[in-house]
């Protein structure tokens, strides 16, 4: 089976700006496929690539069997896209926007009403049809959106930062939804900065400064991270991070609540061990072991790695 | 049947939201109740009841005949009579009139003898227009009369069209055309600017929408209002001026549909070049300001350079001026407007074209 989406060699710059910078993609229908990356990393101009609203500077991509962005009409029939802002129309009431975009995607009047009441009860908007989407809540919102956006049922959807501005609890429900649109056969392309969301994905690609700088799934990225992961538990976190960061072997350090996690070379040898004695030289005691990685440990590894490398090499 | 369908949905929606958007319901209504009251009772480029001052040293006949001449123009309004030099000045200098006169007590020589001047006319310099108006009584006709013929009555002016020269008659009808020219543009170039900064247009950019449903779909509303607009100047004008339709009503509508299509196109090229709703703002009023000054709306054609009335043969409301005196003053018929509507017509071409063609279902 083709895969939903494949690119290679994806590029685009703004001017002198490289927003993506050539960018290989595969991915399969029927999964949710993540984009994880800072503010700036390129995930939204890949979307809009992808959906035809930008061309790229280079390189090609095909989306559920066109060509873009020469094909973006076809493409667009089959296509479903959350805008990183709430894109609908705030002055209009929830039941009107539906109304609004079903007929824009041109379904008839029985599969408009049929859908539109599916998609209320579905994400759970019966009790403010009526009320203008200006009014709701940011989960609301969301939920809203995603019901416009798979009105026509599209094969394919493109959610770019759909839970920025949703609180916990509504962000699980809306990656339940994701899931079961999943489950009727739907892929899902969503960008995100959020590591638990990340995580949530099928597979993931780490976006930063427009480049892949891992891609996998979220298990096989952490497990298969090019470096060894030291978690350090102590009193005076400020001060066990200085002296660290002094010990070469030590490629970068980051605080996760009240611990710290430093990442080292795959070869260093005994690295819990050369961390615990490091700071007890100095009278701090730590609690230091080796531990597995998270996501966010790969996400370290695959941006701030890949500077140290450049740098050693020059 | 689904073209239809989708452009329809963008007319109904845009209708929609245009009727809760009260500040906007408010103008569509306000703006043309606003400038006819405005330019119907504010502004009067022919000035009329002057008070007037007059001292008659000559107390004959042919000088109070002269007078009720004077006073037949409805230049002058109350005369009023005074027995001295220093009463006339006090009632210019008081601003109880602010226009004397004084009549030579050898009137009928002075006329006659062509060597002195008959009549001074005091004139309040303070007071912009009034030096012209005395320069027109100078120059009227019956001031130049011989005066051996006491009894010839002045040349008679006529003034075609609007013969009680009542500047409503002239200014009210073609406020139609910039009245939708101020709200078809400004509305039009909005419509799209906002949507495209509030992200709306990048959603409806991914959906199969076409760029012609899109911007035709936004205009069809717009067109009904200019129509709604066009009704109310046209009853206000009938009402408030008794501005009646020398034409054919149909006719008269026929072509402020063009206009109001000319107008509604320009919007939409501003709308594709603005990227913001405060630059769609300013450029629509870089159309609207040389439409208003340069039509022959405020000021006649003829004395405008050469340039000018160039750049006028491009603005859609100088053809659309011309076609709305044409057929509500002089009772035209559209096939005597042929050029103004070719004209119009090619300005709505175009203009749309040219919206068509910049833009595209791309934010690049």
């Amino acid at each position: 089976m083709i895969p939903a989406i494949s690119a290679r060699g994806l590029a685009r710059h703004f001017g002198p700006v490289v927003a993506v910078d050539g960018i290989d993609l595969e991915i399969e229908r029927a999964t949710i496929y993540g984009f994880l990356g800072p503010n700036g990393s390129g995930k939204s101009t890949t979307l809009r690539m992808l959906c035809g609203l930008l061309r790229p500077t280079r390189g090609s991509a095909t989306v559920l069997g066109h060509a873009v962005p020469r094909e973006a009409e076809a493409v667009r029939r089959k296509l479903g896209y959350m805008t990183q802002r709430f894109s609908l129309w705030d002055d209009l009431s929830v039941a009107e926007n539906l109304d609004f975009v079903s007929r824009v995607q041109g379904l008839d009047r029985a599969t408009r009403r049929e859908r539109i009441a599916d998609r209320i009860r579905r994400y759970e908007l019966g009790a403010f049809t009526g009320r203008r989407a200006g009014d709701l809540s940011g989960g609301e919102r969301q939920r809203l959106a995603l019901a416009a956006a798979t009105l026509h049922t599209p094969e394919l959807l493109l959610l770019d930062e759909p839970t920025s501005a949703v609180d916990p609890q509504s962000r699980r429900d809306f990656w339940e939804s994701l899931f079961a649109l999943v489950a009727l056969g739907t892929t899902i392309l969503v960008s995100t900065h959020y590591m638990d969301e990340a995580e949530r994905c099928h597979r993931l690609a780490i976006l930063d400064r427009g480049r892949i700088a891992a891609e996998g799934e979220p298990k096989v990225l952490a497990r298969d991270i090019d470096a060894t992961v030291i978690e350090i538990e102590c009193d005076d976190l400020a001060r066990a991070r200085a002296l660290l960061a002094q010990d070469p072997a030590v490629l970068s350090i980051a605080q996760l609540g009240s611990r710290l996690h430093a990442l080292l070379a795959r070869e260093a040898i005994e690295p819990a061990r050369r961390l615990r004695e490091l700071l007890a030289a100095q009278g701090l005691a730590a609690g230091v072991e080796q531990v597995g990685a998270n996501l966010e440990d790969v996400f370290v590894a695959a941006t701030r790695l890949r500077d140290a490398a450049a740098e050693h090499a020059a | 049947m689904n073209w239809l369908r989708r452009l329809l949905a963008i007319s109904s929606k845009e209708a929609r939201q245009l009727v809760r958007d009260r500040t906007t319901f408010g103008l569509i209504v306000g703006v043309p109740v606003m400038q006819i009251l405005l330019f119907g009772y504010a502004i009067n480029f022919d000035v009329r009841d002057v008070a007037t001052v007059v001292l008659d040293q000559s107390r004959t006949a042919l000088a109070r005949q002269l007078i009720a001449d004077l006073r037949a123009t409805q230049v002058l309004g109350t005369v009023r009579a005074v027995d001295s030099e220093a009463g006339l000045r006090r009632a210019l200098q008081e601003g109880a009139a602010s226009i004397g006169i004084v009549i030579a007590p050898d009137l009928e020589r002075r006329l006659y003898e062509r060597r002195r001047p008959a009549l001074q006319i005091l004139v309040d310099g303070s007071q912009p227009s009034l030096e012209n108006i005395a320069q027109g009584l100078v120059s009227s006709p019956l001031l130049q009369r011989p005066g051996t013929q006491p009894m010839a009555r002045p040349v008679e002016i006529r003034v075609e069209y609007n013969p009680a020269k009542r500047t409503a008659v002239q200014i009210v009808p073609a406020l139609i055309g910039v009245v939708l020219t101020l709200t078809m543009v400004v509305f039009t170039s909005m419509a799209l600017v906002r949507e495209r900064e509030r992200g709306n247009l990048e959603l409806l950019m991914t959906t199969p929408l076409t760029r012609g449903q899109l911007m035709l779909g936004k205009l069809l509303p717009y067109i009904a209002i200019g129509l709604v607009q066009t009704t109310l100047i046209l009853l206000l004008s009938w009402w408030l001026f008794d501005v009646l339709i020398a034409g054919s009503l149909a006719e008269l509508y026929l072509g402020a549909l063009l206009f109001i299509a000319a107008s509604l196109a320009l919007g939409l090229f501003v709308s594709t070049v603005a990227q913001s709703q405060f630059q769609a703002i300013q450029m629509a009023f870089v159309t609207l300001l040389p439409s208003i000054l340069m039509s022959g709306f405020m000021f006649p054609f003829d004395g405008m350079p050469p340039f000018a009335q160039a750049l006028a043969q491009v603005l859609p409301l100088t053809h659309f001026n011309e076609i709305v005196r044409g057929i509500v003053l002089r009772g035209a018929v559209l096939a005597d407007l042929q050029p103004q509507l070719g004209k119009l017509a090619l300005f709505l071409l175009v203009t749309m074209s040219a919206a068509l063609l910049r833009f595209h279902k791309r934010l690049d």
